[in-house]
């Protein structure tokens, strides 16, 4: 298939989208709105933890971190002067971030920035660590920032969490977002730094060996998924409107790896699946522990047991897709085509092969 | 000086209980190189048996004692044939997943089961005692952990490196293949050591909620954090390294609240302002074998 063919069906598919977006908008009520921004932004963060930990094979634990930063940054630069007024009683807030108010884009693209940066500090002498150090290194910085948060009221408002974020997240920002970080990875992995970091992947020493610079492409993986780690956060903490250190506890990272992991590592694709299908299931277990009266029979309110039927159901995911959903499969139109093919004439599919 | 005496003893029963359960960690690594993130579960399971045990059961203490130790190991062996043993073949990552899931399933359960609300763990008036050495008060729990994870411990040693099973689990920690051939019995092995750290988890969990007399299901979240640290801290995979570094995060703990309280808001993180420190002088931890790679 010709790569213009390829870029038509593209843009197609993304006027589709935006079109879909468009109605759902207007159409869905605010509660599955609300999901389909979670999932969104969990794609964004799935797709970001994968590159450091999918296709460089770092073991990264600190999203939850690189969140917070984007979170609070992000809300310190778009809540209205007089709702900072209101809510650092106890300690003022501290200049710049007092009289500063910034367009959501500019304040999310510097949230992303304060991520990246952090990225670079904690990568430069953490990335030497590997395997499950690394991990638990990332995931030591992520806490200690958290409780950072927790103690600088001036900045932060300390355990108390920041309140009135205006709510301007919307699909078209979760999903621009989306599409914007799956486009820039994806053209990063395609690039040769792409290479270089799956060289690094499958066998560190080998990559040095045929000279691939293990700390520099390291620490840029590590800091581009930073970025969007942080954008992530301030979509979030917009959708939210409110947030408070807890919500960035390890708990939040392990939940991304979730989503990466049974999308398939090093498939974004995967990914992008896992995001929607792990919030969905989420919200429609709700049910199940709300209690229901049969006539004859009523159940009562159980708390918990909605994330009973879900750990159960992914321990039964795991267990039966060892290596995630999508394994390292990506979507492709040639794939798409090739399938609808095989739909059509089942016979001679054997002798097509790939073409 | 009596502070810091004081101050020490304190540190020295933390640095247990963190020790007790650092083992379970450290010995599932060593076997499967998985780190178990339900073990801080299996932790909570022991000191909710207990209270169960003495409230509902009215069992005298040290047999609930007991039974308490007994079904946490049973539960820690059946998380590791239905959660663990079907992904032995499966990407190191999977297992890990599946173990958040455990971990998730646990804590949840919990809340069904036993309810959200924290229960007051009542304990034993003959822990209520004080023993007074000049200006150093030690309370009888204090003293008690310590050497009841003493004991413990002594008694794991004995078992890892005294007993066939022991050396089983050593067998298996080198080469898991290799020991498959020299017919160490694979499966079992790793039974009777999940059996293992997870009593050594319940005995951590009911010395914590007699100290801390307050239970509830998430309460393994952060000692079971803690005592991963620890056992990072001294080496994955090493048993003397995760008591040491059990000691050694208990004491450093406990002495920044003693001398420096306006940082005590930071006690959380100060555990892995060590780790970070230590890992980056020494990257296999305190007493972990500096593994080199050959090409």
């Amino acid at each position: 298939m010709s790569k213009t063919k390829k870029q038509l069906l593209t843009t197609g598919a993304l006027i589709l989208l935006g079109i879909c977006i468009l109605w759902a908008q207007s159409n869905f009520n605010n509660y599955t709105l609300r999901i389909l921004n979670l999932s969104a932004i969990y794609a964004i963060l799935g797709v970001s933890l994968n590159l450091i930990f999918g296709f460089t094979g770092q073991f990264s634990l600190g999203h939850a971190g690189f969140m917070a930063i984007g979170a609070y940054t992000t809300s310190l630069l778009i809540i209205p002067k007089y709702y900072k007024e209101m809510t650092f009683l106890i300690e003022p807030l501290i200049w710049p971030f007092s009289v500063l108010q910034l367009p959501f884009i500019v304040a999310l693209l510097l949230g992303g920035l304060f991520a990246a940066i952090f990225a670079i500090i904690i990568g430069l002498p953490v990335l030497r660590l590997r395997g499950d150090y690394l991990g638990i290194a990332t995931l030591g910085f992520a806490e200690i920032i958290r409780v950072i948060a927790n103690n600088i009221p001036q900045i932060t408002n300390g355990a108390l969490g920041l309140k009135g974020i205006p709510a301007y997240t919307n699909l078209w920002w979760t999903l621009g977002f989306t599409v914007f970080t799956i486009f820039v990875i994806k053209r990063l992995i395609a690039s040769s730094y792409g290479r270089a970091l799956m060289a690094i992947r499958e066998n560190e020493i080998a990559a040095e060996a045929i000279g691939v610079s293990l700390t520099y492409h390291k620490v840029m993986s590590f800091t581009v998924s930073a970025f969007f780690a942080g954008i992530g956060g301030g979509l979030l903490a917009s959708l939210l409107t409110t947030i408070d250190p807890r919500a960035f506890m390890f708990v939040m990272t392990f939940n991304i790896l979730i989503v990466v992991v049974i999308g398939g590592l090093g498939s974004i694709t995967g990914t992008v699946i896992a995001a929607f299908l792990f919030n969905f299931m989420l919200e429609y277990l709700r049910p199940i522990e709300q209690g229901f009266d049969l006539g004859f029979i009523s159940f009562p309110e159980i708390p918990g047991l909605r994330m009973v039927t879900f750990s159960l159901a992914l321990l039964v995911v795991i267990i039966y897709n060892q290596n995630g959903l999508m394994g390292k499969l990506e979507f492709t139109w040639q794939g798409l085509f090739d399938f609808i093919d095989r739909i059509k004439n089942p016979k001679n599919s054997d002798e097509k092969g790939v073409s | 000086m009596d502070i810091f005496l004081q101050n020490l003893a304190n540190g020295l029963s933390l640095g247990s209980l963190y020790a007790l359960i650092a083992i379970g960690y450290t010995m599932v690594y060593g076997i499967l190189r998985l780190i178990n993130f339900a073990h801080g579960e299996i932790f909570m399971l022991g000191a909710y048996f207990l209270y169960y045990g003495v409230l509902i059961f009215n069992l005298p203490w040290w047999l609930s004692f007991i039974v308490a130790v007994i079904l946490t190991a049973i539960a820690g062996m059946l998380t590791e044939r239905f959660a663990y043993r079907p992904l032995r073949k499966a990407p190191r990552i999977s297992i890990l997943i599946s173990a958040i899931g455990v971990s998730f399933f646990l804590q949840n359960a919990g809340i069904v089961v036993f309810s959200g609300v924290p229960k007051s763990f009542h304990r034993p008036a003959i822990f209520d005692h004080m023993f007074i050495f000049g200006n150093i008060r030690i309370s009888s729990i204090t003293f008690a952990s310590i050497v009841i994870s003493l004991i413990f411990l002594m008694g794991l040693l004995f078992i890892v490196y005294r007993t066939k099973t022991g050396l089983a689990m050593r067998a298996i920690s080198t080469d898991i293949e290799t020991a498959r051939l020299m017919a160490v019995n694979v499966d079992q092995t790793i039974s009777i050591t999940f059996a293992i750290g997870s009593a050594l988890a319940a005995v951590g969990g009911i010395l914590w909620a007699l100290k801390y007399p307050q239970i509830f299901p998430l309460m393994g979240m952060i000692p079971g954090l803690k005592a991963f640290i620890a056992a990072v801290l001294g080496g994955i995979g090493n048993i003397f390294g995760a008591m040491i570094g059990g000691f050694i995060l208990g004491m450093a703990e406990i002495l920044l609240v003693g001398f420096m309280p306006q940082l005590s808001g930071y006690r959380d993180a100060f555990a892995f302002l060590i780790l970070i420190i230590i890992l980056l002088f020494k990257p296999d931890g305190l007493m972990g074998k500096n593994v080199q790679e050959k090409v």
